[in-house]
């Protein structure tokens, strides 16, 4: 992932991704929670299909072949990928050394 | 076609969830002391206190249902015997703990040791930026006490612990020093509404902000207040234009709650009355039974009307305001808050008659003296060297079980 | 809330959204997610 400006979160959905060791989820039925238990930050999944992105993330070799098996269409990619983003920046999601 | 967008949290919130993101558990009523504001009556040990296997279990639980996070108070939680057991028990099991403490165990070496769990918070109780506004709600010397565990835990490297204050008449124009205070010792600041709960009741009439500091605290709030927790507890204030940060919402029943020392079950720390007992943990399915199917919060979970404050243009962010807070003025929960910012709270008090009789708190644990305990910290090894009795189970006294050396002598509450 | 980005934009064209073709690339991602302060919820000391 590359910081273009401190306003710009440029998401590469080609290479692995995995979530932070201090990371619990909790599926709800509207998606899910996720806890960070380090930086104690909380983020709501309002989407089932973004927490299956999120759960198949450390088996997938990269992070649109998660969005893919999760049954994501390319086009709804940038949306998702945006969300991705999000995750990363409050270190829900961390990169992963395949 | 566009992708359905999910609807906001909080509607999603309000229908309460199978689990609560986070929640207070009062782990004991005693406390060393008497604060006159205090939410849970606390003074004296509940006879009928959880035992350490019983609090386990209900760690436990949370664990199981994926509670993260739990505000361990009371009383003065620190008094218990256990209370480090339960902390490492509850951080060693995921779940989180933030505990709630007037600094009087917070010694250097309790510091060093909550500087080293990376999965402990620590907020230490102060009403007054200065030893004369704060003492005379907690009590003589409790600044004191106070202060000096800020600088254990600076000096400890302890990371964003809390200076927590409710919010009254008299420290309303200590803002800024509270501000710097927390600055000074690397805390951060929590600032947190004073319900009428427990003795809060009492004190009410004369502590409650005016509505000219429930402005002046809400325009602090959107100048100074980025770095500054609030618990989401004036969400009412929303109705003065712009919401604070938070949800802006009543999470009682939904998505926290309240575990008391004995094990009861209550909507939120501020509503310790009957009326929002939602049951027991020694009930057969335990904190989880009571949690998804108790009655009281199946009933917080169906879509609240907005009765009389449903035509108020502010409504879909004030939401009629703290439950609790209209419970104990005596007001109807369908109405207006007694600190409504439009000001209907105040007209409804005022309509009807002085003789209106006002809930009281289910239980009061005060000391019936009503005198703060002086504490001596000795060393570990003095302590460890005196026998002991074990703590009879009928125990009150709110120091039972506690290896600390009373000085013998009470201050008078302030 | 920053604007964000994938690093492989799909072509404007290829973004089927019969109603509003431009307004996709401008929709955060809080739709999706929402971030809250743990102290973020009222009834907890």
């Amino acid at each position: 992932m590359t910081t273009t400006d401190s306003a710009t979160i440029v998401m590469d959905l080609d290479r692995a991704w995995d979530l932070h060791p201090q990371v619990s989820v909790r599926p709800e039925p509207f998606g899910a929670l996720l806890y960070h238990f380090g930086t104690r930050k909380l983020s709501f999944l309002k989407d089932r299909r973004l927490l299956a992105v999120v759960q198949a993330l450390a088996y997938a070799p990269t992070a649109r072949a998660a969005c893919l098996a999760a049954g994501l269409g390319d086009n709804e990619l940038p949306r998702y990928g945006r969300a991705l983003a999000v995750l990363v920046q409050s270190s829900m999601v961390v990169g992963r050394t395949p | 076609m566009t992708a359905p967008t999910a609807p906001p949290l909080v509607d999603l919130f309000e229908r309460g969830l199978d689990a609560p993101i986070c929640l207070t558990w009062e782990l004991t009523y005693a406390c060393n002391l008497a604060c006159a504001h205090c939410l849970s009556s606390s003074g004296r040990r509940d006879p009928r206190e959880l035992s350490t296997a019983e609090a386990k279990a209900v760690i436990d639980e949370l664990e199981a249902m994926q509670v993260f996070y739990v505000n361990i108070g009371g009383g003065e939680p620190t008094v218990r015997a256990d209370f480090w057991e339960l902390l490492d028990y509850a951080t060693a099991h995921h779940v989180g703990v933030k505990f709630s403490t007037n600094g009087v165990r917070i010694t250097p070496d309790a510091a060093a040791r909550l500087a080293s769990n990376d999965y402990v918070d620590v907020q230490i109780s102060l009403d007054g930026a200065t030893a004369d506004v704060n003492d005379a709600v907690r009590g003589a010397g409790s600044y004191a006490t106070a202060l000096r565990a800020l600088e254990n835990l600076a000096a400890a490297g302890m990371r964003n612990f809390k200076i927590s204050v409710v919010c009254t008449r008299h420290n309303i124009p200590q803002l800024d020093d509270f501000k710097a205070l927390a600055d000074r010792f690397g805390a951060q600041l929590r600032l947190t509404r004073l319900r009428p709960s427990g003795r809060g009741a009492d004190v009410w009439d004369e502590l409650h902000p005016t509505a000219a500091q429930q402005r002046e605290l809400y325009d602090w709030l959107l100048a100074h207040g980025e770095n500054v927790l609030t618990g989401d507890s004036f969400f009412h204030l929303s109705a003065y234009g712009e919401a604070l940060p938070g949800l802006n919402l009543c999470g009682a029943g939904r998505v926290v709650c309240l575990i008391d020392p004995v094990g009861d079950v209550y909507a939120c720390p501020f509503a310790i009355h009957d009326e929002f007992l939602a049951g027991n943990v020694r009930e057969a399915d335990g904190f989880s039974g009571v949690w998804r199917d108790s009655e009281l919060f199946r009933r917080l979970r169906t879509p609240q009307h907005g009765g009389a404050c449903a035509s108020c243009a502010f409504y879909d962010t004030c939401k009629g305001g703290c439950m609790a807070a209209k419970f104990f003025t005596g007001l109807p929960l369908d109405g207006p808050d007694p600190e409504c910012v439009q000001g209907y709270g105040e007209q409804l008090l005022a309509r009807r008659g002085d003789g209106t009789r006002v809930p009281k708190p289910s239980g009061d644990h005060s000391r019936r003296s009503r005198t703060t305990v002086d504490l001596v910290l000795t060393r570990r090894e003095a302590v460890e060297q005196r026998a002991r009795p074990p703590v009879s189970d009928c125990a009150e006294h709110p120091l039972a079980g506690l290896d600390l050396t009373p000085t013998g002598k009470d201050t008078a509450h302030a | 809330m920053s604007q964000l980005h994938a690093t492989s934009p799909v072509p404007a064209t290829e973004i089927q959204d019969e109603e509003n073709p431009d307004e996709q690339s401008l929709i955060e991602a809080d739709d999706l997610i929402e971030e809250v302060s743990i102290d973020g919820m009222c009834g907890v000391y």
